[in-house]
């Protein structure tokens, strides 16, 4: 089998709403995938549904990561199997902090009576957190609570590169950040960019695709892919707008 | 921690021990004073009432729990008993102590104090009565001031000597703080522990109570009283833990505080075991800039009842206060909290908060909590609130998705919701230990 992130013909509903219509892409590894859409065409619904949120019904199609059947699988197995998703929304967990919480989502991958070694552990977040302009103070923070919008999304990438997934969504990671928190979050994801590794990366707007330059340009609108095409369609669209896509549509 | 029964048990008592003060190990040259004290306070116990539910400071409380008359003073424990205890109790305590004294069933079984700063006075009750009877007696037991427990009050007074009397002078500060344990153990034992602390004018000082059973499962009484003085720009900390055996032990504990001018009073109870336990806090402000903060982090599940009821008064201008109760609660578990601010007649500028969350682990879980107000100045600054919820699906989804298990997760964000009134507590060793406790108690629960 390939080894590749395969959504195939996924339809999710939400309160009894289709919003993922028959969506199939496919991201293989190595490379990086960006989806654009206007708002409402699906793209939060996508990362929710693949990552298990139970408010997301699917109705019909698969996702595959490499030979696992994702849908399959528990919210917390989905993560453990390679699957990552730096979330729009990063939640707040008050009284948690943000090395016990990466500490557990490590020790979590461990095989049971296995502990994690808790100097190496430290050296490596301190590391990252480092590449990323990270205060170390962030460590004995609550995870997310009373943290800026750029200092969440810095958080969300730090999580990615200490569970180190085989894929990952990005999900508007852009929106919220200065220029120059984008561009440390950009340099953390192309630091991360390997040929073990896919990523798909959700935006609304083509400026976080200066900084990590996808290999291919999805369209999503309606809740499926309608248009494909390579880094210069996120130009393109950027100066069109989305209507230049949408107008070539078929009226259903 | 397994709890080995105890080599020798008292064997309930007939109805009627009521007969005489039930004091332990009474040195022989006590004060006059003290004596009388004690007399009256017996007297007050045997006339007063047993509280009933319709008597408002006992709402909602579960009554069934206070039978006096089937409890009596603990018996001594053995000497091989008693090493085993020393041995727990220093085996498990905080890094870093000024001091340390271990009793068991209103004993003193073990005292050290490596590190009291020159000047301060650190005795067992009983000796400092004998000791510095006029300096105890300014303060010991002069206190009546309750929200509810007055019958509990005056049996407490009428019978302890056991804990300690910390009188720091002026400018005595202690970094670390003075540890004392209570065990408690044999079927139907009653016990008083009490600490009375005294923070002269710029003294600091910082105690730590812990109230443990020597064995599970027996029925046992604690009946303990912790008395706070701070005098100008004094500080005291107090926390107490309450890790007593969850089947079988009931816990009463009055707390009272009094702050001067500009001192200030930091309070915390910590409630994990125990089938029945009783808080009542008062904290007075005096005089003018005193401050009290007062948190407690309580964990109930099986059919644990914790009962806590607190008043923050102020009682001059500038005064301060904020009150932090967190309960989580699992199983057919409940929890009380009735708090009042109360400002009192021309104490302007007064600022006080009290909150009071409860998170629900469980749908036979039932919190109930009554805030309260009660205003008489002007320019003042008071909120109050209590929430009660579950814990959020959003929350427990954000954790799954990297790569925790629900259940883990669940516990996480419940230990991490008590965490927020631990961390209230100054010391990094004392935090560490009250959240291992925690910890240890969730993993019981499982």
């Amino acid at each position: 089998m390939s080894q590749s992130l395969r959504i195939e013909n996924l339809h999710a509903s939400v309160d009894g709403h289709e919003i993922l219509k028959g969506l199939t892409l496919e991201v293989p590894k190595g490379q990086v995938h960006a989806i654009m859409g206007p708002n409402g065409s699906g793209k939060s619904t996508l990362s929710k549904v693949i990552a298990g949120h139970e408010d997301y019904v699917v109705t019909e199609g698969s996702v595959f990561l490499d030979e696992i059947n994702l849908l399959d699988l528990g919210i917390d197995e989905r993560s453990r199997a390679g699957f990552f998703l730096a979330f729009q929304y990063p939640h707040e967990i008050p009284g948690v902090s943000n090395a016990n919480f990466l500490r557990a989502a490590r020790q979590a991958r461990l095989p049971k009576g296995e502990e994690i070694d808790a100097v190496a552990f430290y050296r490596e977040m301190y590391a990252k957190m480092d590449e990323l302009g990270m205060d170390r103070k962030f460590t004995a923070r609550s995870v997310n609570e009373g943290f800026s919008g750029g200092e969440k999304k810095r958080n969300e990438i730090l999580q990615m590169m200490m569970l180190e997934p085989t894929y990952a969504i990005l999900d508007e990671t852009d929106s919220g950040l200065d220029i120059d928190a984008l561009r440390i979050v950009a340099e953390g994801v192309n630091a991360m960019r390997s040929p073990e590794r896919g990523f798909l990366i959700i935006t609304h707007y083509q400026r976080l695709l200066d900084y990590i330059v996808p290999d291919v340009v999805h369209v999503l609108y309606d809740g499926r892919i309608i248009k494909t095409g390579d880094k210069e369609l996120a130009l393109e669209l950027e100066e069109k707008g989305y209507d230049w896509v949408t107008k070539d549509l078929v009226p259903a | 921690m397994v709890l080995t029964p105890p080599d020798e048990t008292t064997s309930r008592p007939a109805n009627g021990w009521c007969a005489a003060p039930p004091v332990t190990d009474e040195p022989a040259d006590l004060p006059a004073w003290y004596r009388e004290l004690r007399e009256s306070a017996w007297e007050r116990f045997a006339t007063l009432p047993t509280p009933t539910r319709t008597n408002q400071a006992w709402r909602f409380a579960d009554l069934k729990h206070l039978r006096f008359e089937e409890y009596a003073p603990a018996a001594e424990v053995s000497a091989s008993l008693a090493a085993s205890l020393v041995g727990r109790a220093v085996g498990e305590r905080p890094a870093g102590f000024a001091a340390h004294f271990v009793f068991a069933n209103n004993r003193l079984l073990h005292a050290e104090t490596p590190a009291l700063p020159t000047g301060a006075t650190c005795l067992p009750i009983a000796e400092a009565l004998v000791r510095h009877p006029e300096l105890v007696r300014a303060y010991f037991l002069r206190r009546d001031d309750v929200l509810g427990g007055e019958k509990f009050a005056a049996l407490h007074a009428a019978a302890t000597l056991s804990g300690v009397f910390l009188h720091f002078p002026k400018g005595c500060v202690a970094e670390l703080p003075v540890i004392i344990h209570h065990f408690i153990g044999g079927e139907g034992s009653i016990a008083f522990p009490h600490s009375l602390v005294v923070a002269e004018d710029e003294a600091s000082v910082s105690v730590f109570d812990l109230f443990e059973s020597i064995g599970a499962n027996e029925d046992t009484l604690l009946v303990g009283m912790a008395d706070l003085h701070a005098h100008r720009g004094g500080r005291i900390q107090y926390a107490g833990l309450q890790d007593l055996s969850d089947t079988g032990a009931k816990h009463v504990q009055l707390q009272h505080t009094r702050a001067g001018r500009d001192a200030s009073v930091k309070v915390g109870f910590i409630n994990l075991g125990a089938e029945w336990i009783r808080n009542e806090s008062v904290n007075r402000m005096i005089e003018s800039g005193a401050d009290c903060q007062i948190f407690s982090a309580n964990l109930a599940n099986a059919n644990q009842e914790y009962d806590q009821r607190t008043l923050q008064s102020h009682e001059a201008q500038h005064t301060t206060s904020d009150l932090l109760f967190k309960n989580a609660l699992y199983d057919r578990s409940r929890t009380i909290f009735s708090g009042l601010i109360q400002v009192q007649p021309g104490s302007h500028h007064t600022d006080s908060y009290q909150t009071c969350r409860n998170l629900l682990g469980s749908d036979e879980a039932e919190a109930t909590s009554m805030p309260g107000l009660e205003i008489d100045a002007n320019q003042v600054k008071c909120s109050h609130g209590s929430t009660s919820g579950t814990i959020s699906d959003e929350e427990i989804f954000y954790l799954r998705a990297r790569g925790i298990p629900a259940e883990d997760a669940r516990k996480m964000i419940s230990l991490g919701f008590l965490h927020g009134a631990i961390e209230k507590l100054d010391g990094d060793d004392l935090q560490d230990f009250l959240f291992a406790r925690v910890e240890r108690k969730f993993a019981a629960i499982g």
